[in-house]
């Protein structure tokens, strides 16, 4: 192992532990704890991925999560990141986006006509010939992209979880371990939440040789081991902060989804490249990336050490390089050092230049040399390292997601938080605080603030720690006639994109990035932004508060599908009857959540089984399973008040004991829901729903009952109670058998509803019409509907009664020409259009939908119709039967279309249901229906119901006075 | 290498002419002033410029060019509508977005990649059947297909859902297509910009002013500007300019959210969406799958990004496609949508003389950018209202002579 150090102090790597895994075919030997970067490194394969655009050869530059150079693929994940994923034992990689290898990649010859490829320029060509562009956006398309996907990966699920806490603390760096520790003493409980599989943070990479550290270190790390209200999340970062202090915290094991009272924002700050020709050849790189590789991984960042910087972190970098017995050649400085840290290393005897005017790094397939500019002269060294230390940005996502606001301090040189939401707090580094001590300080009293907040305290007031001085340069860029100074790694746009850019009018920062793309890769800009905005306002002539920023959207790191989808949670209901209907060869049908018998099945084909269930309604008796229905009890003193403004039917002169067909539209007079009401009392009344609007309707009546400010409840009973319909001509006669109740005509007259005993079980029958025949709706407890069942399925077997499914239903409200919601009507039709005027009542003070109705009234321009086939298609050929949906077609004109069409076994003929223009509507008018293929065919209209026109069948006795409609 | 990259040999991109121009102090009068710097605002500059020879416009935008919904919306471009208006109207967005480029002299990557509309119940395969009857009626290239029809094209796809609510068919619009957002917006910035069209960034317009029912200017946070013809396309932000001027409209804005994941290499070809599912994906040629969902449930003037939005979506997606579990999200983001109870858009002339309004773009303003800007152009020129936009006019509410998208717009931009 060429690089492996000797053993550090504070290493993650567990050196008793070896592995190996392979790149492209090579063997790497590892140690637990590495990660797939630093173990590659140090076997000095310093190649870890190729260029997105260019191709060229890159390395290590962050090791914080956006060394999006070093991506790599496996045969089960696409985009693998190398400076943050642990290496495993028998892994198997390859690198992403190469046409070929690490080491020789035909892709690279893109770098070779560069100069043809300026920004943007694949808003330049490839559109003409038109009929070429598939062609290049093949290319093009072949050429973008990064890992590959296979597509015969199975679905990978994990859990979420919900957890709650006074206090988040995001980032567990010095200062936020010591706002965790400070929130706890004040007796709240807090989350302290890092990325790292340790907490530390820069105190355990930049400060690990600072021996006065070492006791407060230990201190720290004690306390919140030993402080009980203190949880650590560790390997976890906030994907994003949404809504009020709810933050989506992405695991390795899934996302929690915490809620806290306040949130300390202590994420520290990303280091930001200089900018300058070859500042990407693998050996450049960030002082802080070369830091970590020490610490962490007991690797070396290079042999021989340049260390270009602009602050002290650079000099302490240096000391760090050289305890690990580095070589440091030089250290340049951008300006006049005036620290300590620059004495102790002038001390050592390492050459610093100071107040460097130009830099430009060398090398083929990674560096060996460093060319820069003092005084006017020209110094070379060779080197296989070049560290820089020259800026920090903040790490400000979740307070720019909070709706924070930065500015930028010239002190600092650092964008800094503004204004921070009530309960939102930052501090340490993200915060200007530089000094580690001003750092712990910083910690300490925002946790306190932190707690207060929680605990609904006074805030004391905190003191402003910010560095005087900068430690950041306020332009770390040099530019070169040869170009080749990248600003953003992920998307390889160099500094001569971006002024391409900016002379061409995307002048401003969201323009930029935009044409440029920088910032547009999967690191989204961590290192790229701050150089960005730099740029522009430089070359604009403007601050940087006024050239702004863009917006920093979750996620904060890409955060897997598998994670945010989470368990797959999708209900299915079953009614009470469920099982009766499986033992009865039921074929299901999906509506909604709930599955419900479509027919049932018996040796016959599936249009015969229907037709016999049809047969058995109409000639004797049937029975279905309605408990889909939404059953909605409305109670209170403005219940019938209620009622009369959520139906276009007046409710409050219904009388107990009856029922009423119940039809809901929306402010602009359109249906959106069916039902039938009844009236059990004064205050105290019952309505079904359709299936599928049983929730929304819901809601609406809940909203509605506070925005009327109504004393009225509604209780959604739709899975507490069964419903059951029971039809034909002899259901009187069954349901007789189980019941004291006087069905007689007389004592429970069509439309009348009664509150009774079935089989020794309360239930609520409702006589109603909709399949055309004598029936009984039959309300009850979920958990007495099996017997009620069973018990009028035995006496029923005597007359032939049959279960029936919703495909019998269908057709049997067909014949009645009684619609169905959302299949007959559509999303603009009323009432009126549908056929309904009698359901309008609009002599009522109010409605939802009367103001609209009222006008709609006499403007009408469509309506349903039902209507016959002239010809009847030839047995069997579906090609020439119409289809639900196909169009009528007059004079070469929409003039409607077809809603509900089906053969009738009854009537034997085809009938259905038209919506057609006011034109068409006259009785025995002829219309065109327009088949799938293409053919005309001839219907009429003819009046509707099609079966049983006088109502006789479902009122076999005469109609008496009552409610009806 | 195609030969119009060539001239890069010798020529940097700094020397090609601006995109847009450098910031200038405002005139005191145009003869059209277009509120809102998007697509569409851009589009109707172009087509006022370049069809009627009006250029004394300035396009007033109060952010940057494209940065309202063209920049945020999901880029698909299609015509598979419901109802005969709007068929007929975005049928001819698609026939001027396919010459877009060549008209530019700027490569919008236009690209027909085909349309699915998945549907998992009986009613959507009505609906799927009612839309398709239309578009061919109309000459539009739409036709309802099977579920083995679905599954040789997109192989990759669990048709059965991971076994609750299969797909049983689906709506395919062959033209349906993704174009490069940004870039439509920039092309008729620049083109109506060459044509003498200004264009004024971060300038907000503050009020609009009129005398005797005629529109005689706009006040902006840069000062008076004097203009007979105002028009406001502005998206999510119509209510604050129809406030402006008490114009009542129906229109409420609901947040429209999108979220895109890390870049993979090329696998999907087609645009799939599923209104059951709320889910609407394709892949962007830079390797990103592209994906939203259905409105916000609630209305709100805001973008915020919220964790509902992408873990249902991405849920959804698993049922769908379940290798995409390995992909991680990168980044998400929201939008504005200006819906109206039809579902079809609010366009032309308004009851103030001078002001014209094109709104109630939902969630389907993107792909109707040429076509509005054509229109409104043509309205605005002629004083008369286009053909093609009659059937948008704002008092059809006053009226009750609504056009009923709903059906193909709710879900599925």
């Amino acid at each position: 192992m060429k690089l492996r150090l000797e053993k550090q102090p504070l290493e993650w790597i567990d050196r008793s532990q070896s592995l190996t895994f392979k790149i492209e075919g090579e063997s790497i030997p590892a140690f637990k704890g590495d990660v797939i970067s630093s173990a590659l490194w140090a076997k000095g394969l310093k190649v870890m991925g190729r260029s997105f655009k260019y191709h060229r050869r890159r390395g290590l530059l962050s090791l914080a999560n956006h060394d999006i150079n070093a991506l790599f693929q496996s045969v089960d994940y696409p985009n693998i990141r190398g400076d943050v994923v642990s290496a495993e034992d028998g892994l198997s990689l390859t690198a992403v986006n190469t046409f070929g290898n690490l080491t020789r990649d035909a892709g690279s010859l893109v770098e070779s006509i560069a100069k043809f490829l300026p920004v943007g320029f694949y808003y330049r060509a490839f559109y003409s010939p038109k009929f070429l562009f598939p062609k290049w956006e093949s290319l093009i398309r072949h050429m973008a992209g990064l890992g590959k996907v296979d597509t015969n990966w199975t679905e990978e699920r994990k859990h979420k979880r919900y957890h709650y806490c006074d206090v988040a603390v995001i980032g567990a760096g010095p200062a936020g371990m010591s706002a965790a520790i400070e929130a706890a003493k004040n007796g709240v409980d807090v989350c302290l939440i890092d990325e790292n599989p340790f907490i530390g943070g820069s105190l355990d990479y930049q400060y690990v040789n600072e021996s006065s550290l070492e006791s407060v270190r230990d201190n720290l790390n004690q306390t919140i081991e030993e402080m009980p209200n203190i949880t650590v999340i560790s390997s976890a970062y906030v994907a994003g902060y949404y809504g009020d202090k709810w933050l989506a915290v992405n695991t390795q094991s899934g996302l929690i989804k915490l809620s806290a009272l306040s949130v300390v924002v202590a994420t520290g700050v990303f280091e930001q490249p200089a900018v300058f020709r070859n500042n990407d050849l693998p050996g450049v790189m960030n002082a802080s990336a070369a830091q970590r590789l020490i610490a962490r991984y007991g690797v070396a960042p290079c042999g021989e050490a340049v260390i270009l910087t602009s602050n002290p972190e650079g000099y302490r970098a240096a000391l760090d390089l050289r305890k690990a017995g580095i070589q440091v050649l030089a250290v340049l400085d951008t300006g006049r050092p005036s620290h300590d840290w620059y004495e102790q290393v002038s001390d050592l005897g390492i050459p610093v230049y100071k107040e460097i005017q130009s830099i430009e790094a060398h090398g083929k397939k990674q560096l060996h040399a460093v060319t820069f500019q003092v005084n006017g002269l020209s110094h070379t060294l060779d080197c296989d390292g070049l560290l820089m230390s020259v800026g920090w940005a903040p790490a400000g996502a979740p307070l720019y997601q909070a709706g924070g606001k930065f500015s930028y301090d010239e002190k600092v040189q650092q964008l800094l938080p503004k204004t921070l939401p009530q309960g939102v707090f930052a501090c340490g580094r993200i915060n200007g605080v530089f000094d580690i001590y001003d750092q712990f300080k910083d910690g300490k009293q925002t946790g306190l603030n932190a707690a207060e907040y929680a605990l609904n305290q006074t805030l004391s007031p905190c003191d402003v720690l910010k560095s005087p001085t900068p430690h950041s340069h306020s332009y770390p860029i040099w530019d070169h006639p040869k170009g080749k100074a990248f600003v953003d790694f992920d998307e390889d746009v160099q500094l001569k994109d971006l002024k391409g850019a900016i002379a061409q009018g995307f002048d401003n920062i969201e323009l930029m990035k935009r044409f440029s793309t920088i910032g547009m890769g999967p690191s989204q800009g961590k290192h790229s932004n701050m150089n960005g905005i730099r740029i522009l306002a430089k070359l604009t002539g403007k601050s940087i508060d006024q050239t702004g920023s863009t917006t920093a959207r979750p996620m904060f790191h890409p955060t897997p599908v598998s994670h945010l989808g989470g368990m797959r949670f999708r209900p299915e209901r079953q009614t009470a009857l469920h099982h009766l209907h499986v033992g009865s060869q039921a074929k299901f049908m999906e509506a909604g959540n709930w599955l419900r018998p479509e027919y049932y099945q018996s040796d016959l084909n599936r249009q015969a089984c229907i037709e016999a269930e049809v047969l058995a309604v109409r000639e004797s008796a049937g029975l279905i399973d309605v408990s889909t229905l939404g059953k909605m009890e409305v109670f209170g003193p403005d219940a019938a008040n209620l009622m009369d403004r959520l139906y276009t039917m007046t409710m409050s002169n219904m009388k107990v004991g009856a029922s009423r067909y119940a039809v809901m539209v929306d402010d602009t007079g359109v249906i959106i829901d069916d039902g039938v009401a009844v009236r059990y009392s004064e205050n105290h009344f019952y309505v079904t729903t359709t299936t599928s609007s049983s929730d929304s309707a819901y809601r609406l009546m809940q909203k509605k009952i506070v925005e009327w400010g109504l004393d009225a409840t509604v209780l959604n009973r739709t899975g507490q109670l069964a419903a059951m319909n029971l039809a034909g001509p002899n259901s009187r006669k069954i349901l007789a058998q189980l019941t004291d109740l006087d069905l007689s005509n007389e004592a429970f007259p069509y439309l009348a509803m009664r509150q009774t005993q079935v089989l020794g079980f309360d239930a609520t029958l409702i006589r109603v019409g909709f399949v055309g025949e004598l029936g009984y709706e039959i309300h009850l407890n979920a958990s007495d509907a099996v017997p009620v069942w069973q018990a009028l399925m035995a006496e029923g077997a005597e007359f032939g009664i049959q279960p029936f499914g919703v495909e019998a239903q269908r057709l049997l409200r067909l014949e009645k020409g009684h619609i169905i919601v959302g299949q007959d009507t559509d999303g603009l039709m009323n009432p009126f259009e549908a056929g309904m005027p009698w359901s309008v009542h609009l002599k009522k003070p109010f409605f939802i939908g009367k103001p609209s109705l009222a006008k709609l009234k006499s403007l009408q321009k469509r309506k349903l119709v039902g209507f016959e086939l002239l010809v009847e298609p030839s047995n069997g050929d579906s090609d020439e039967s119409p289809l639900e949906s196909n169009l009528i077609i007059e004079s070469g004109d929409i003039a409607g279309r077809v809603t509900s069409v089906a053969w009738s076994p009854n009537l034997d003929k085809t009938i259905g249901l038209a919506d057609v223009t006011m034109e068409h509507v006259e009785l025995d008018k002829l219309i065109h229906i327009k088949l799938t293929s293409g053919a005309l065919i001839e219907a009429k209209v003819v009046p509707l119901p099609f079966y049983d026109p006088d109502g006789k069948r479902q009122r076999p006795e005469e109609l008496l006075e009552g409610d009806v409609a | 290498m195609p030969l119009r990259l060539l001239k890069y040999a010798w020529k940097s991109p700094e020397e090609e002419l601006r995109f847009f121009p450098q910031e200038k102090p405002l005139e005191k009068e145009y003869d059209v002033v277009i509120i809102g710097g998007g697509g569409h605002g851009m589009a109707c500059a172009y087509y006022l410029a370049k069809e009627h020879g009006i250029t004394n416009v300035a396009v007033l935008e109060q952010g940057y060019i494209g940065g309202g919904n063209t920049g945020r919306n999901t880029t698909i471009v299609r015509s598979n509508y419901l109802t005969s208006e709007g068929v007929k109207f975005y049928d001819e967005s698609l026939k001027l977005f396919d010459d877009l480029s060549e008209d530019f002299d700027l490569n919008i990557f236009y690209s027909t990649r085909g349309h699915y509309t998945m549907a998992h119940t009986d009613s959507a395969m009505r609906t799927m059947r009612w839309r398709a009857e239309v578009n061919k009626h109309h000459g539009i290239d739409s036709e309802v297909v099977d579920v083995e029809t679905i599954q040789k094209d997109i192989p990759y796809m669990d048709v059965e859902c991971n076994g609750q609510h299969p797909v049983m068919g689906a709506l395919y619009h062959a033209p349906g297509s993704v174009a490069r957002h940004d870039a439509v917006a920039w092309g008729y910035a620049r083109g109506a910009q060459m044509r003498g069209v200004e264009i004024h960034q971060k300038t907000q317009v503050t009020d609009i002013k009129t005398a005797s029912g005629k529109v005689v200017g706009v006040e902006t946070n840069r000062g008076f500007i004097k203009a007979k013809k105002v028009i406001s396309m502005v998206a999510g932000s119509s209510p604050r300019i129809t406030n402006m001027l008490d114009i009542k409209t129906p229109i409420e804005v609901f947040p429209l959210q999108s979220c895109v994941t890390e870049p993979v290499k090329p696998f999907m070809n087609t645009i799939v969406v599923s209104g059951s599912l709320h889910v609407y994906v394709s892949q962007s040629s830079r390797g990103e799958l592209v994906m939203g969902a259905s409105v916000d449930p609630a209305e709100l003037h805001s973008t915020r990004s919220t964790l509902d939005f992408v873990e249902g979506l991405t849920d959804q997606m698993m049922d769908l496609f379940p290798f995409t579990s390995r992909l991680k999200i990168m980044r998400q983001w929201a939008g504005m949508s200006d819906i109206t109870p039809d579902f079809a858009p609010i366009m032309g002339k308004t009851q103030i003389d001078g002001f014209y309004l094109d709104s109630g773009w939902g969630t389907w303003g993107f792909k109707a950018t040429p076509i509005s800007g054509k229109t409104m152009a043509y309205t605005v020129a002629t004083d008369t209202t286009h053909e093609l936009i009659k059937p948008f006019s704002l008092d059809r509410f006053e009226r009750f002579n609504l056009v009923g998208e709903k059906g193909a717009a709710s879900v599925g931009h």
